[in-house]
């Protein structure tokens, strides 16, 4: 009767056959993706020998080129922000079509009150409201960039888990709505010069910062708390979820709400790196988030995936973009390689869980 | 007398639009009994669970559960009220493991006042799971094996066990030992009787005639949506009971129901 660990008439478990983590199959493809481009760069003749990855011309006493990394993340890292909450809706069998358009509008609404009265001593050219919001603490903007957030993924989460809209149809809504709000915020107008404290929320490498820090967090979240299991659980068998006793209505708000912040807290962050807010910010970055997650191992039919493969998903596409340069080939091609990838990675992906266990 | 009723319904009804599933139940259910239903495919069996259960809302009628009416907004409440279920569905999470969901919308935490983001007591729960399938004999060869890998009748075994880890007011299975082998089979069976040892009451579906007589003490057949026997298990016979499913029959205070 203790034993276990025994079937009757099943398999046994076999330890040593233990599924490995999907995480490392794209760990294995961002090396070998790097590899490749560090190739092509000894290899073909008009690289003269350059080196992707190692440091050759020995700038910074060390082997790799810390600066290509560096910018290798810094690319992604403002998208991957949005992508660590897109990961979450996905899992949980959604989508958001929102996050571009809610980056740019959260944008124009936080650095409208995080502008700074004198410029070199000259009133602010582009003052959007009088000097009362001028020069706020950097709490102000952030918080209401944050809350702007808030509110529009608590109105997609209702929209979704109570009227019961597609979340592809009610998101789209949104991402119309979303680029509205931008250009109707300043009439179209860029607004600039932040405070000091705004402008250094997006400095430097600041973004990978709140990378990193935000995607530690939500992983910790998704794999050790109550949340994360019953987004898990919604994902992978909604009605087992509300009859296990899960109110699923409440926490798809609370999922879309979370990922809605995300990407406002993105938008706060490229308006400051920018140091200028414009309402056409964050084109298809919706659509880069979504692909990051998908290179990232996740499912679209919810349930599966992980903020640990989104993070390796948007390595994969800085990788790709930052090779395309290194190689000396334009943009289109970069597009071109990424619509490639994607798709092979869904492809991949479906081969591998068809003949797994 | 009503002092040992654990759950009553009165004039339990549920229509699907134009479709009237459940047509006017009155079922008793008293403390320590066990109750089979019965009936063909479609008789209303598990839209009656269903009912109970506060899966769904029904459209008319009474549950009185535990002396008092009910009106369960979602099965979480009917849990908390202390009805355990293996729903024919079995309600399982695919890509979760089997402490997972024997936790599921229940979970052991840690550093509750997170909230929403309260920390889950994984070792808590795995060791609890390792008991809960010893007290139950069910045997599933790696507990943190995700359920998509499982077979329907390992699936079968979580869920039963789902219910049985847990102390209960009333245990009910819809269809519990449909996919099983015989061993299985005769796991789940194990697990009724211990129920019955130990006083708890137990509302089973079930198409199986054999296990039927065997386990219970009342059978209830259903057809069409209406119930139309309530038949002591001594007082009848295999042949019996189906002339009530297939309609030979209908009991004496059920005329004019049917
Ligand atoms: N959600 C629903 N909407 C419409 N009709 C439904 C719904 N659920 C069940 N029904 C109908 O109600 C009737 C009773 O279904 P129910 O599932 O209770 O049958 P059952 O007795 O459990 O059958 P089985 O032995 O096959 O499990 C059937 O005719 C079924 O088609
Ligand atoms: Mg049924």
């Amino acid at each position: 009767m203790a034993d276990t660990s025994h079937g009757t008439g099943g398999l046994t478990f076999d330890k040593s056959k233990r599924s490995w983590p999907n995480e490392l199959n794209i760990l294995l493809a961002l090396v070998i993706i790097i590899a490749i481009f560090e190739i092509i760069g000894q290899v073909a003749p008009y690289m003269n020998g350059q080196s992707f990855l190692f440091d050759t011309k020995d700038r910074f006493d060390s082997i790799f080129n810390e600066a290509r990394l560096q910018i290798i993340i810094l690319q992604v890292a403002i998208i991957g922000i949005i992508a660590l909450g897109v990961t979450q809706v996905i899992i949980t069998a959604g989508i958001d079509l929102s996050s571009g358009p809610l980056v740019a509008a959260t944008a124009m609404i936080a650095m409208s009150f995080g502008q700074t009265e004198l410029v070199n001593g000259f009133p602010n050219p582009k003052a959007l409201f009088g000097t009362w919001a001028m020069d706020l603490p950097v709490i102000v903007p952030v918080v209401i960039g944050l809350a702007f957030g808030a509110c529009i993924g608590a109105i997609n989460g209702t929209f979704i888990a109570y009227f019961r809209i597609p979340p592809f149809i009610a998101t789209l809504g949104m991402f119309l709505i979303c680029r509205g709000i931008a250009l109707w915020w300043s009439g179209g107008n860029p607004i600039s010069f932040p405070t000091e404290s705004y402008a250094w929320i997006g400095s430097g490498m600041m973004p990978v910062v709140w990378f990193i820090i935000l995607a530690i967090i939500f992983q910790l979240i998704m794999s050790y708390t109550v949340y994360g299991k019953h987004t898990y659980a919604i994902g992978s068998n909604e009605e087992a979820a509300r009859m296990s006793g899960i109110n699923v209505r409440r926490h798809k708000v609370m999922v879309y709400t979370i990922a809605a912040m995300l990407a406002a807290f993105a938008g706060i962050v490229l308006s400051s790196k920018a140091v200028t807010a414009q309402a056409g910010m964050g084109e298809f970055y919706e659509l880069f988030a979504i692909a990051m997650a998908v290179i990232g191992g996740i499912s679209l039919q919810g349930g599966r995936g992980s903020i640990i493969g989104t993070v390796l998903g948007a390595m994969v596409l800085g990788v790709i973009r930052s090779g395309f340069t290194y190689i000396k080939l334009d943009g289109s091609y970069q597009l071109m390689a990424m619509g490639g990838i994607i798709i092979a990675a869904v492809i991949l992906d479906q081969y591998r869980q068809r003949n797994k266990a | 007398m009503s002092d040992d009723i654990v759950l009553e319904t009165r004039d339990l009804t549920k229509h699907y639009g134009g479709v009237h599933a459940l047509e006017g139940a009155n079922f008793t259910l008293r403390k320590g009994e066990h109750v089979a239903i019965m009936g063909d495919n479609g008789a209303g069996k598990s839209t009656f669970v269903r009912q109970i259960t506060g899966v769904e809302q029904r459209t008319r009628g009474e549950v009185i559960f535990d002396g008092k009416p009910v009106h369960f907004a979602g099965p979480l409440d009917a849990r908390e009220a202390g009805i355990e279920t293996v729903f024919q569905t079995l309600a399982l999470a695919d890509h979760l493991d089997v402490p997972d969901n024997l936790f599921l919308g229940r979970e052991k935490t840690k550093l509750n006042w997170l909230g929403p983001f309260r920390l889950l007591d994984y070792k808590a729960m795995r060791q609890d799971t390792i008991d809960g399938l010893n007290k139950t004999g069910v045997k599933i060869p790696n507990i943190r094996n995700t359920i998509q890998n499982m077979s329907g009748g390992q699936r079968q075994c979580v869920a039963i066990a789902r219910t049985a880890t847990f102390h209960s007011k009333l245990t009910i299975m819809d269809e519990p030992t449909a996919a099983l082998g015989v061993q299985e089979t005769a796991q789940v069976e194990n697990i009724i009787r211990t129920l019955k040892e130990d006083g708890e009451p137990l509302i089973l579906v079930s198409h199986n005639m054999r296990q039927v007589m065997d386990l219970v003490d009342r059978i209830v057949v259903f057809r069409r949506g209406r119930m139309v026997a309530d038949l002591k298990k001594e007082e009848t016979d295999g042949q019996d009971i189906v002339a009530y499913i297939t309609g030979a029959k209908t009991g004496a205070e059920f005329e004019g129901a049917a």
